[in-house]
């Protein structure tokens, strides 16, 4: 496709060797931590033999299973809410007629993804500290409301980015074939919107299971999620029940993003 | 809903006229939409576009209704008014004799084959046919008859089961057309369904077309920009330019008779000579040509009067004749340019005006004429037609 004379980042002196670096970097890490989740022996640096032991350790950890819980359940919440909203907000900001203000409903809705996260944390902590003091309520709403708020930018860009993408003439024509308003929505515009809202979903999903910084300040005590339980460990000896975590975490990390990449892929 | 009832016949059933409310206009006939003095204009009311100005027509029950005119005269925004995706800026559009003016889309009894067929690519052939029944509510027995007969109607009973996305365009219309015709609406609005079509394909879904709406009996309005297709097709043709209705008629009488230089000049190819007039009679002018004839002319209303004026000629329906022989207007001959069935003359006239004489070729011998040769026109007689200007 590219002619010889067009600029080229490829052929440039040293690319592959910054390219190779690079992965390096980022993989080589990940992969001994992998490895060492196998480690028969107690340490991060001396391979003792292959053994599934700190795979058994962690599953029997009631710690850790009751981390494992409350995550789960504070990202299906935190998701379920998310998406719920994001699809509003990404209807009301494309099946309009342009309005004053539109880029700045936009701006408003994705600003969280430029917020630094602490700064919402800090400013989380402060306004529910009054509550808890105020409602001397301490359960996981808190968590699920602080999630919740963080994830509705990433559940509403492939929402909406499918909205935009969605031929409008096919609304018209189910309300030309004497669709209500509410079913030409019901039967047209949500089974097509649906690719878009399971992708926002899962994208929520897995930015809240994430999550450590906010958490961390927002959390009452004994609200570890597997995040901050794990960060929590590194402060302590550590073994490669970590590790196993952490793969177990990955695996499913990497499950999840195939079935993102499939599904927005699948039919545009 | 005001028009319930007319969901319920089996969508051939015959039409029983007693039952609908039904209009008739001057010359008898009942009608099935009344445009009254439309004007649409698409933003501020005052210094906004407008799309449609003042228009009026009355679209008879059973016809073939063609909407023709250039790309941007107003036609689709027309079509959008009567369904009912727009709203009239001004003027009121009848349905059977009632207002439709407040009924949303999902409620006129008409449906529409949208140019660009807007399938529904999640649902099967058959289930995009069965949609607007579905909608209506009909009972599931009758939608999957119904549902039968219009796969059969479009024959594409053996891709029923197929997503839209996985047929030809010409299949996609038709089940665009079927899924338009399944709810047996009073009136299909058709906005340039043949346009992405290829020629062979073009011509048997005319064909098509015509027989389809002889069978369902439902008034039919065609957009198009084709002139070929609107004369081939149409009982009338309302002939638009630039947001107004220029001209309604037969194919015959908007061909042969053309109140208007722009509708004679868009359909066919036309000769335009000025000249003298001066009234000779009911709807008759007697004009004496500046390129030397007198001839009587038809004339519209609106242009029988005295003084300067343009009528406008067919080529065929003159004949060229040798330059020494009676003529009514003399030249000479520019230009012979063959087409198989017919050869056109280009000539100037005397007076420094083009005009074209096309004569049907028989078999054998060439035209006998040679370019550079003087050459005499004879016009048939009726051939001459005043414009109003
Ligand atoms: N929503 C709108 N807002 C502003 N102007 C519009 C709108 N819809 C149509 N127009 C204008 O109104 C005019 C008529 O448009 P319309 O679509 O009816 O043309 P048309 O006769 O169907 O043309 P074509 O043959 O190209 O489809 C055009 O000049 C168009 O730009
Ligand atoms: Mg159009």
């Amino acid at each position: 496709m590219a002619g010889k004379r067009h600029f080229d980042v490829r052929r440039q002196p040293g690319f592959a060797f910054v390219a190779m670096f690079s992965f390096f970097a980022l993989y080589l890490p990940m992969a001994l931590l992998v490895v060492y989740a196998f480690n028969a022996g107690d340490s991060l640096a001396l391979w003792e033999g292959f053994s599934f032991r700190w795979f058994v350790s962690a599953w029997q950890n009631d710690t850790v299973q009751d981390a494992t819980l409350r995550s789960v359940i504070i990202a299906v919440c935190a998701a379920v809410l998310a998406t719920s909203a994001a699809t509003m907000a990404a209807l009301a900001t494309t099946r309009t007629r342009p309005y004053r203000g539109q880029t700045f409903t936009y701006a408003l809705i994705n600003q969280p993804l430029m917020i630094p996260e602490i700064v919402t944390a800090v400013a989380l902590l402060i306004v529910f500290s009054r509550i808890k003091v105020w409602t001397d309520y301490s359960g996981l709403g808190y968590l699920i409301a602080a999630h919740t708020a963080f994830c509705v930018p990433f559940a509403y860009l492939p929402i909406r980015a499918r909205l935009e993408s969605m031929d409008l003439s096919l609304e018209v024509a189910a309300a030309d074939l004497y669709a209500t308003p509410w079913k030409a929505f019901r039967y047209i515009t949500l089974p097509l919107l649906r690719p878009g809202i399971i992708a926002g979903f899962m994208l929520a999903f897995v930015i809240s299971l994430d999550d450590v910084v906010i958490t961390e300040f927002v959390k009452s005590g004994g609200q570890d999620t597997l995040p901050t339980y794990m960060l929590g460990q590194l402060r302590r000896v550590v073994t490669p029940e970590i590790n196993a975590i952490a793969t177990v975490f990955l695996a499913f990390s990497v499950v999840i993003v195939t079935a993102f990449f499939l599904m927005t892929r699948k039919k545009t | 809903m005001a028009f319930p009832d007319r969901f319920d016949g089996l969508p051939a059933a015959p039409r029983c006229e007693g039952v609908y409310k039904v209009t008739g206009d001057t010359r008898g006939n009942n009608v099935a939409i009344d445009v009254l003095g439309v004007t649409k204009v698409f933003g501020a009311a005052d210094s906004g576009f407008r799309a449609l100005d003042k228009v009026s027509a009355s679209i008879r029950q059973n016809e073939f209704f063609t909407l023709l005119g250039p790309s941007g005269c107003g036609k689709t925004t027309l079509l959008r008014l009567i369904a009912g995706f727009e709203f009239p800026t001004e003027g009121r559009i009848l349905l059977d004799g009632e207002d439709i003016a407040a009924l949303p889309p999902f409620r006129r009894p008409v449906n529409t084959v949208f140019q660009s067929y807007a399938l529904f690519p999640h649902l099967t052939v058959a289930k995009n046919i069965s949609f607007g029944l579905e909608m209506l509510g009909w009972p599931a027995t009758k939608i999957a008859s119904t549902v039968e007969r219009m796969l059969a109607l479009v024959k594409m009973e053996p891709m029923a089961d197929r997503l839209t996305d996985q047929i030809s365009g010409g299949q996609q219309q038709r089940v665009a057309l079927a899924r338009a015709l399944a709810p047996n609406p009073r009136v299909l609005l058709l906005d340039e369904p043949l346009s992405a079509l290829d020629f062979k394909l073009r011509k048997e879904m005319q064909i098509e077309l015509k027989r389809l709406q002889g069978e369902t009996g439902i008034t039919f309005v065609f957009v198009t920009h084709d002139q070929e297709e609107a004369l081939t097709m149409s009982d009338r043709i309302a002939v638009m330019s630039a947001g107004r209705i220029l001209q309604v008629g037969s194919p015959r009488e908007i061909y042969d008779r053309p109140t208007e230089r722009f509708v004679a000049d868009f359909i066919g190819e036309t000769n335009f000579l000025e000249g003298e007039a001066k009234v000779a009679g009911d709807r008759l002018l007697e004009v004496r040509l500046d390129a030397g004839a007198t001839v009587k002319a038809t004339a519209p209303d609106a242009a029988l009067h005295a003084g300067r004026t343009t009528v406008a000629v067919r080529p065929e329906h003159a004949d060229l004749v040798p330059g020494d022989g009676p003529a009514d207007l003399t030249g000479v001959l520019k230009n012979i340019v063959y087409f198989g069935t017919d050869t056109h003359f280009h000539m100037t006239l005397d007076n420094g005006v083009p005009f074209i004489v096309r004569q049907q070729n028989t078999p054998g011998e060439g035209s006998g004429f040679s370019i550079g040769e003087q050459v005499g026109v004879r016009l048939h007689a009726d051939a001459a037609q005043a414009l109003k200007d």
